[in-house]
């Protein structure tokens, strides 16, 4: 019988002829951790009585969800990385470098055909370049980081076949939301998901990693796509080892196969309180908002600020909206300057804060008020997920979210471009 | 291993941000502290509620969201005994068995807001005390169950010093 993508990385990685349901000890190609969730992970690496990482090329951690630290105690668990990370021996990506997952697979650390773990539940993005990544917990981590194994039941898989191009004014975001609301929130819990069709082909890297970013929205374990000519393209420049990237076979088992013609498909809006609670744009048009970002592992990258560079060149925003740009890294934000985006976006009126996670997480650089509505180009919209539970966040693209802090209600970016 | 207590119900999709929120899980490792917080977004006064060895009963999806092991931990050490659900969210499941934490997956539409429930884990059976019924629960995977018997995955590898058998 055939396999899928996520069948054959498994069963290549533990040296066995896997299939869905099976469960397998698998060799890791990598291993990450954030400020959230390392700490815990330092922790229990301890506990196991374990002293050296597996491989110090191997692990990263990287302090992007409170960064710079706005509090005493946040500081104190980012020390705790930093001399962990002096005495492993390993690489640690400080404040200012950006959010983890782009730094993943943009700092070369990663290629397609690996088996990939992160202490984040957006670890998932990679699959965008053929990877099989997927979040785990701290203390799976630190097994992880000791041993350079971990177990795996090895899932049975969804496959999209998505046709025909996306419509101008429609973006990638657009098209997962889409998908996510269709397939609900726990629609694809323990299965993997591949992401197949001319849509997916004609699809900028930066805006596949988007889709394979929010897998996890759905309850995948893995948003996986193969890799194309343009895949190999953007790996080869940046990462040197020699890779395999892996193809589904022609007779794999699918659970389902689901077809979907994108053409049709409008901007999409994800309601409060719930990533599958989407609605075309034009059921919302002209909701009010306070609030709104352009940034996250989602839709932080150089391709983003040029759509809403675009759309907000020699405007300003309106008056009653704050406007919070966050690069998803340093390098970004450079080219972004480069590229005179970020003056354009400036000038409009946002206020850009430290590449990383920004205001996503609620822990800092823009916690809205009680009552006020956000509209944000994160991958969630949980109740107090931005710091306040009484504040609504609404989730769209880039270009949705410059078209709505231009009007400072939410707005078709259609009518701008 | 048999649990005993009362059960506290509640809706599906609980996400990990209502578990514990993100603006508390970066200040600190003190899970005591964090255990608080729990569920305070859907309810502010949940954490007073709890008596010793109780139960959280909930919907499908339990544990949606972000990867964040202090939710499991939060549980935990709010003296929740174990989560019963219609099903769980991966990340959640494992860090729950990781940690220490039991999870049940059953029917959970039998049985209401404050049965008094008996658990018994290696038996996969849940006495509904209150309304005098049983009602059967998924059984956890081997490799599961052993980490769960250890402890937790971390004296597991102590024990082991890596996967002790698959």
């Amino acid at each position: 019988m055939g396999k899928t993508i996520a069948e054959k990385i498994l069963s290549k990685h533990s040296n066995n002829d896997a299939h869905a349901g099976d469960l397998v000890v698998a060799d890791l190609d990598f291993v990450m951790g954030q400020d959230g969730t390392s700490p815990l992970a330092i922790r229990a690496f301890e506990e196991m009585g374990a002293t050296e990482v597996f491989n110090k090329e191997k692990v990263v951690m990287v302090i992007d969800h409170s960064a710079p630290s706005p509090l005493e105690g946040v500081s104190a668990l980012h020390h705790l990385m930093r001399e962990f990370a002096k005495d492993k021996g390993i690489k640690l990506y400080d404040i200012g470098c950006g959010v983890c997952h782009q730094l993943v697979p943009e700092q070369g650390h990663v290629a397609p055909g690996n088996l990939v773990v992160g202490a984040d539940s957006h670890t998932c993005s990679y699959g965008a370049i053929n990877v099989f990544s997927t979040g785990a917990g701290s203390t799976d981590i630190a097994a992880a980081m000791a041993s350079g194994k971990l177990w795996f039941k090895v899932p049975e898989t969804i496959k999209y076949i998505l046709n025909n191009k996306l419509a101008k004014g429609v973006y990638s975001k657009d098209l997962i939301l889409y998908l996510i609301g269709k397939i609900t929130a726990d629609g694809a819990t323990y299965k993997a998901v591949e992401f197949t069709g001319e849509t997916i082909g004609n699809l900028s890297i930066d805006a596949r990693f988007t889709i394979s970013n929010m897998a996890i929205e759905m309850g995948a374990k893995a948003g996986l796509m193969e890799a194309d000519d343009k895949t190999i393209e953007w790996v080869k420049k940046r990462n040197k080892t020699a890779f395999e990237p892996v193809s589904p076979d022609s007779d794999a088992n699918y659970l389902e196969v689901i077809e979907c013609d994108c053409s049709k498909i409008e901007p999409q809006i994800a309601k409060p309180h719930t990533v599958d609670n989407v609605s075309p744009i034009s059921e919302l048009e002209g909701t009010p908002i306070h609030q709104a970002f352009i940034g996250t592992c989602t839709n932080g990258r150089l391709e983003d600020f040029k759509i809403a560079s675009q759309i907000l060149a020699g405007k300003k925003i309106n008056s009653d909206v704050r406007f919070i740009i966050a690069p998803a890294s340093k390098d970004i934000l450079l080219e972004a300057t480069n590229m005179g985006y970020m003056q354009k976006l400036i000038e409009a009126g946002a206020a850009l804060v430290t590449a990383g996670c920004g205001p996503c997480v609620g822990t800092h650089n823009g916690v809205p008020s009680d009552g006020e509505n956000v509209i944000s180009t994160a991958n969630r919209n949980f109740k107090g997920r931005m710091g306040n539970s009484n504040a609504s966040i609404y989730l769209g693209s880039p270009a949705t979210v410059a078209a709505s802090a231009l009007t400072g209600k939410i707005t078709d970016p259609r009518n701008y471009l | 291993m048999k649990l005993k207590g009362s059960a506290h119900k509640f809706a599906d999709n609980v996400n990990t941000d209502y578990i514990i929120s993100g603006k508390y899980k970066f200040k600190t490792l003190d899970m005591k502290e964090l255990a608080k917080h729990v569920m305070e977004d859907l309810d502010p006064d949940f954490y007073s509620k709890i008596s010793p060895g109780d139960f959280i009963v909930a919907g499908s999806n339990f544990g949606c969201g972000s990867s964040r092991e202090q939710a499991p931990l939060a549980i935990k050490n709010a003296n929740i005994s174990a989560v019963l659900a219609k099903s769980f969210a991966r990340i959640f499941f494992r860090n729950a068995i990781n940690t220490g934490l039991a999870v049940v997956e059953c029917d959970t539409d039998k049985i209401n807001p404050n049965d008094k429930l008996e658990v018994d884990l290696s038996k996969g059976l849940i006495n509904n005390l209150t309304q005098g019924i049983t009602i059967e629960a998924k059984p956890l995977p081997g490799v599961m169950l052993k980490i769960l018997g250890d402890g937790g995955l971390a004296p597991h590898f102590k024990r082991y010093g890596s996967f002790g058998g698959k």
